[in-house]
């Protein structure tokens, strides 16, 4: 079976689930005889397909026509269908970013087929597809199989395994199948915000604060925690919805949901609605002058006690050895 | 300014939810039912461009069985004026369910299809893009953004990292996330109002599967945990299981 993966460029930079897409990709199309196929449209493809010449496609495909440049998810979703059509494509496997599952959800469409989003596992069998995926806020995970010769999925970050140091991919130089009189909508300008260099949904640590910070400014301690360990800081809603944190940095139900290797939960309770941002996280560090909170039944490793106090000194420890 | 909104009836996030006697479905016992929450910002963000246009109309489209009519009444109470509900009492996978909710968009002529960027329960972050297809306009999901000139809209989208704008005319179709609008809470007179909108009910019609499911299950069990210690002096044992137990520092 042949895999098609686009890859997601944001600012002239590949991000990181697209890469495990594709190693993904590799090792399932390596299964069942087929290739792994990259995707890049975006002014400067040759730089980019340069960069992830080893990461695991046999074959990349790439077009730099500006026109990419002002491309939505809209008009890509329809070029990742075509080029899906005459390529034989039996899977499309997108990362699930944001861009990644709205592009998977309009190539799924064009294709006539319901997408499987937010993967935590993928797998071959025969010629379907079999896709586990967390439903329910993460209280129950799903099985399904697709129907059809074509399937589309995107797999969650941290949840494909790198292929990097694979041997060099083929290169294809492809023709632009739009122009801007196809675009329905034109992307105008992305604004980053300042901060962040990595998010949330790709950090490998996450520090987040709860309303037992006490105050806005007290996340100055989770901030330099932060730092010490290379990690990103999050909130829980409450601290959200006080203005005391920006919403992207939210966590839960009605923010982002999370997969880093260790999450260190402050001052947060655990309602279900925050533990379903980040139930999947793979080592999870409470700590809560509460015993009773609930996020000490999901925590790996917890601590009762005063976090002001807690906090400095697993900042001291870590300093020690870090 | 004619808007539909596509509204969801899902389990209320705080419900147990348990695989059903099936192992496909959940065990409908004792289930409470709600608006998905991010559907809540597409019905607050349809009343406010109505009034904004000071004319048109604010219609709730939902797919579900015969009992959705309690989370309909709801958006109605909100400041939506009428609504359509295409019944149908299985699972819908996501292109069903839009094909189902296009069947009824179709012939209306909307100038806004508005959801919720995603689904609380199936989480799939799909549907409002499978009805743009089949209608044959645009959709943006994610969108914290919404300004609308005549025809043209000016639009800013929510990504890891910061925010995408974006332009086109209308008819678009949007997928609401936080941060969009504050939704109203209906007022007693809006509740008592909306028993009497009315909500016109019609079958659902949908293609064949594209996808089956195959099982529903309980997550993978975490490993069990433990309470390192108290205060501060319990700090230097969690670095060292960080370090020796989960290999992370």
């Amino acid at each position: 079976m042949n895999i098609l993966v686009p890859i997601e460029v944001r600012s002239g930079e590949v991000k990181k689930p697209s890469l495990e897409a594709l190693g993904l990709a590799r090792s399932l199309a390596e299964g069942a005889g087929g290739e792994a196929i990259a995707l890049v449209l975006t002014p400067g493809a040759e730089a980019i397909v340069e960069s992830i010449a080893t990461a695991g496609a046999h074959r990349i495909l790439h077009c730099g026509a500006d026109v990419y440049s002002r491309t939505a998810s809209e008009a890509l979703g329809r070029e990742y269908a075509r080029i899906a059509g005459e390529r034989g494509i039996g899977l499309v496997l997108l990362a699930a970013t944001v861009a990644g599952k709205e592009r998977a959800a309009v190539t799924a469409g064009a294709l006539g087929v319901a997408a499987a989003n937010d993967a935590t596992a993928v797998r071959l069998d025969g010629g379907s597809v079999l896709i586990e995926r967390p439903v329910y806020a993460g209280k129950a995970v799903e099985t399904l199989r697709t129907i059809g010769p074509v399937a589309v999925a995107s797999i969650r970050p941290n949840y494909g395994p790198r292929a990097d140091g694979s041997p060099a991919a083929e290169v294809e130089a492809i023709e632009p199948g739009l122009t801007d009189g196809d675009l329905r909508l034109t992307v105008e300008s992305f604004e980053a915000s300042a901060g962040k260099a990595v998010d949330l949904t790709e950090a490998e640590i996450i520090v987040s604060g709860g309303r037992g910070l006490g105050s806005p400014e007290n996340f100055a301690l989770l901030e330099s925690l932060a730092a010490r360990l290379g990690a990103v800081v999050g909130a829980s809603r409450a601290v959200v919805d006080a203005g005391w944190r920006p919403h992207s940095d939210q966590v839960g139900q009605t923010g982002k949901t999370v997969s880093p290797k260790l999450y260190i939960a402050v001052g947060i309770s655990g309602a279900i609605q925050h533990l379903a941002g980040m139930s999947s996280s793979r080592n999870i560090v409470a700590i809560n002058k509460d015993p009773n909170a609930p996020i000490f039944q999901i925590a790996t490793y917890g601590i009762v006690g005063d976090l002001f106090e807690v906090v400095p000194r697993l900042e001291e420890e870590l300093a020690a050895i870090l | 300014m004619k808007v539909a909104v596509c509204l969801k009836r899902v389990p209320d996030t705080t419900t147990k939810i348990e695989v059903g006697a099936d192992g496909k479905s959940i065990n409908p016992a004792g289930v409470q039912y709600v608006i998905s929450p991010y559907d809540e910002f597409a019905v607050e963000e349809g009343i406010r461009r109505k009034e904004a246009a000071g004319e048109g109309s604010v219609t709730i489209v939902t797919v579900g069985p015969a009992a959705s009519t309690d989370v309909i009444r709801k958006a109605l109470g909100m400041g939506a004026d009428d609504a359509v509900l295409a019944t149908n009492e299985e699972s819908l996978d996501p292109r069903r369910t839009a094909e189902a909710l296009a069947g009824v968009l179709r012939d209306r002529g909307d100038d806004l299809v508005l959801f919720g960027r995603t689904s609380v329960d199936g989480q799939s972050a799909q549907v409002g893009a499978q009805v743009a297809g089949l209608l044959g306009i645009p959709y943006v999901g994610d969108v914290v953004g919404l300004e609308i000139e005549g025809r043209s809209a000016k639009i800013t989208r929510e990504v890891e990292g910061g925010h995408v704008v974006l332009r086109g005319d209308l008819p678009l179709a949007i997928g609401c996330q936080k941060g969009l609008n504050e939704p109203r809470y209906p007022s007693l007179k809006g509740i008592m109002m909306a028993k009497k909108k009315p909500i016109e009910t019609v079958e659902a019609t949908c293609g064949d599967p594209t996808v089956e499911t195959v099982s529903l299950a309980p997550p993978p069990a975490r490993p069990d945990g433990r309470i390192v210690g108290e205060g501060v002096d319990a700090v230097p044992e969690l670095v060292r299981l960080l370090r020796e137990e989960a290999k992370i520092v």
